[in-house]
């Protein structure tokens, strides 16, 4: 009972929307089992890291309230930036071409955030503007540089982060390093509130977080180093995943243990209460607008590895799937609510239903309305999930 | 319950700017002299003088456009006077913005509640003034704190500290907003209409909270309209009347109908002339 209504309060966190994902996972395997082996898991992972990352860069903005519109073009402009940095013209070095292109996103979104908070527009119009003016230059950049509408990338080091895998002892240690270190963590979190007589969720539940860790590391260990090639030996875990999970990492430490992040959040549930309280709220909000850009910088190096280049015509609902990963993992948006984590599942979620609906040989029309489908349902969960948290 | 007599210095009628040997200044937390605000050509408030002393709680009264808010707004920085002087602890202070009340210890607890419902009772009781660790938030010790100072305060109604605040009632999320003031070793108090949307136990509630910051030696200030809830806490009284202080003293002084007339006429026959101000 008291589940119930914690589930209605807003609380339940990611139950739903992982229920959601079992039974679609569960769908997909009966109707196709390929859908399951370790090759296409290991796909949809992959397939899954742009909309991921663009899903991480938009909680930023959705946590104040704002929104980023701009973000699919903004990361074309990045990868386009990056693929003629590297290429033969004027090959650069790939460190120095990712730090430009990391720097050109991020001054992208803060031009955006600047015009935003000195103008005191909504950030609904002026990234929408943002939208169309660098899918503007993405086709002058792509037009200028290209042959044909594109240009494909040369560069060995790019091409690798999404199509490179580490090997399957590094995928073993790495796997083990990540596990160790937050069951550490969360050990000693407990043990200092325990000392300091305050109160803590039993020792089993705890001990039940460290060893579903355990076993979801061991899972993707092994499901990675699974040989997943046909005629040539391909096992180990793609590059893009622990750049997913590095990304991840920081974007939760910031949000949870600084103080930017609780401003984040304070100024996302009550502005007025964070300016009363002596914060910089524009300060901060321009943060959450580089923040923005500087992951949607991280998405667009792994864009470029997956297009192996970059065209003058790329996929205009990359912005949508952006802001639906964080709200059907469960990220409000009207500000105040949500996780780094909500992106990891929302866009999962969106990679199942690409990848599985493929699988089944279901054409793109239904793939839209199926993923059009689960965020509506899962904007209905936040919005009811809103109003039983203010009627109380 | 209210017989607690002010110092006898603060009655004196004394307007214009202050004087050597002015008795009100040596007892007092904040003195006003003459305290004037106008925004252009509206006089909002006009040559306000009044005490503040610790341990002691101050219903500050008047009708709807008296002058109230306009003058606690003054003190807590959030525009300077027009003219006038601010004695803190007998010396002059000059305060023009939040910031500036702030660090002197006076902390302002408004209606409208500047608390974050998406946070919880640690999170906001600490907003603005995290205690971190290498960088990093300190939360065990901003919780310890946190239930400390409620603890200390005997607001024992909230379940956890760290529920969200959205899910306190009226009466609780006013207990923290106090507390949060408390713990940030606040001397002074100010409460605009506290109990003005609570129902009659929460009401209870936030009275006592109010009796037991005075009896830690804190000032309180508090607007309000309604007279029961004044002649509950207050030891003393301040009645606005169209931008001038009519009269102020012990609550002694006053009874519920010459506090009305005070309020609706800006005069009474009923209390002692020289405690009118001029």
């Amino acid at each position: 009972m008291g589940q119930v209504r914690r589930l209605w309060r807003g609380d339940s966190g990611m139950v739903p929307i992982v229920l959601g994902l079992a039974i679609l996972v569960v769908y997909f395997q009966m109707r196709n089992s390929v859908f399951l082996s370790a090759g296409n898991v290991t796909n949809l992972f992959v397939q899954a890291t742009v909309f991921i990352l663009l899903g991480m860069a938009e909680i930023w903005l959705l946590l104040l309230g704002d929104i980023d519109l701009s973000v699919g073009y903004t990361m074309g402009v990045g990868a386009a930036i990056t693929v003629i940095l590297v290429d033969h013209q004027f090959h650069w070095p790939w460190y120095a071409a990712f730090a430009v292109t990391l720097l050109a996103t991020t001054g992208i979104a803060t031009l955006q955030g600047l015009i935003v908070i000195f103008f005191r527009l909504p950030s609904f119009i002026v990234t929408l503007a943002g939208l169309l003016f660098w899918e503007g230059m993405l086709i002058n950049l792509v037009d200028h540089q290209g042959i044909g509408g594109s240009i494909s990338n040369e560069n060995k080091i790019l091409y690798n982060l999404v199509n490179g895998n580490f090997t399957t002892v590094f995928t073993w240690i790495f796997m083990v390093v990540v596990v160790l270190f937050m069951a550490q963590s969360m050990v000693r979190a407990d043990q200092r509130r325990r000392a300091s007589g305050l109160v803590t969720r039993a020792r089993m539940v705890l001990f039940f977080k460290i060893g579903a860790l355990a076993v979801a590391g061991i899972v993707l260990a092994l499901l990675f180093n699974a040989n997943r090639g046909t005629f040539i030996v391909l096992q180990g875990m793609p590059y893009a995943i622990p750049i997913d999970f590095a990304v991840l990492a920081a974007g939760s430490v910031i949000l949870t243990k600084t103080k930017a992040g609780r401003y984040i959040y304070a100024i996302g549930g009550n502005s007025e209460a964070a300016r009363r309280s002596g914060i910089n709220v524009n300060r901060y909000r321009l943060l959450a607008f580089a923040l923005t850009g500087l992951t949607t910088g991280i998405a667009s190096l792994l864009y470029a590895s997956r297009l192996g280049g970059i065209s003058d015509n790329i996929d205009s609902s990359l912005v949508l799937y952006a802001v639906a990963s964080a709200v059907i993992g469960g990220t409000s948006l009207f500000g105040g609510r949500g996780k780094m984590i909500h992106a990891v599942i929302g866009g999962i979620v969106i990679a199942t239903i690409y990848n599985g609906m493929a699988l089944i040989s279901i054409g793109p029309a239904t793939q839209y309305m199926a993923i059009a489908l689960v965020l509506l349902a899962a904007v209905t969960i936040d919005s009811i999930a809103r109003r039983g948290s203010t009627t109380n | 319950m209210t017989n607690n007599p002010g110092p006898s210095g603060s009655m004196a009628s004394n307007s214009g700017p202050a004087s050597p040997g002015d008795p009100g200044l040596s007892t007092s937390l904040l003195s006003l002299r003459g305290i004037s605000k106008n925004f252009g050509a509206v006089q909002a408030v006009e040559n306000i003088n009044l005490d503040i002393f610790p341990g002691q709680v101050t219903a500050l009264m008047g009708d709807n456009g008296a002058g109230k808010s306009v003058l606690i707004k003054t003190i807590s920085g959030i525009w300077a006077p027009s003219s006038g002087q601010m004695f803190w602890k007998g010396q002059e202070v000059h305060i023009h913005t939040p910031r500036d009340s702030e660090h002197l210890g006076i902390a302002t607890v408004y209606q409208d509640l500047a608390l974050c419902d998406n946070l919880d009772i640690v999170q906001n009781m600490f907003l603005g003034h995290e205690k971190t660790k290498v960088g990093l938030l300190d939360e065990i010790k901003m919780e310890l704190t946190t239930k400390q100072t409620l603890a200390d305060l005997s607001v024992s109604t909230v379940k956890s500290v760290r529920q969200l605040v959205g899910s306190l009632s009226g009466g609780q999320r006013q207990a923290i907003a106090v507390a949060r003031a408390v713990m940030r070793d606040s001397q002074l108090v100010i409460m605009d209409e506290p109990t003005a949307a609570l129902g009659v136990s929460q009401t209870a509630q936030v009275l006592s909270l109010i009796k037991r910051l005075a009896e830690r030696g804190i000032a309180v200030l508090v607007i309000s309209h309604n007279l029961n809830d004044v002649f509950q806490v207050a030891d003393r009284a301040a009645v606005m009347y169209l931008g001038s202080l009519v009269s102020s003293g012990p609550i002694s002084n006053y009874d519920t109908s010459s506090a009305v007339e005070l309020i609706t006429t800006g005069e009474s026959s009923r209390v002692p002339p020289t405690i009118v101000a001029s």
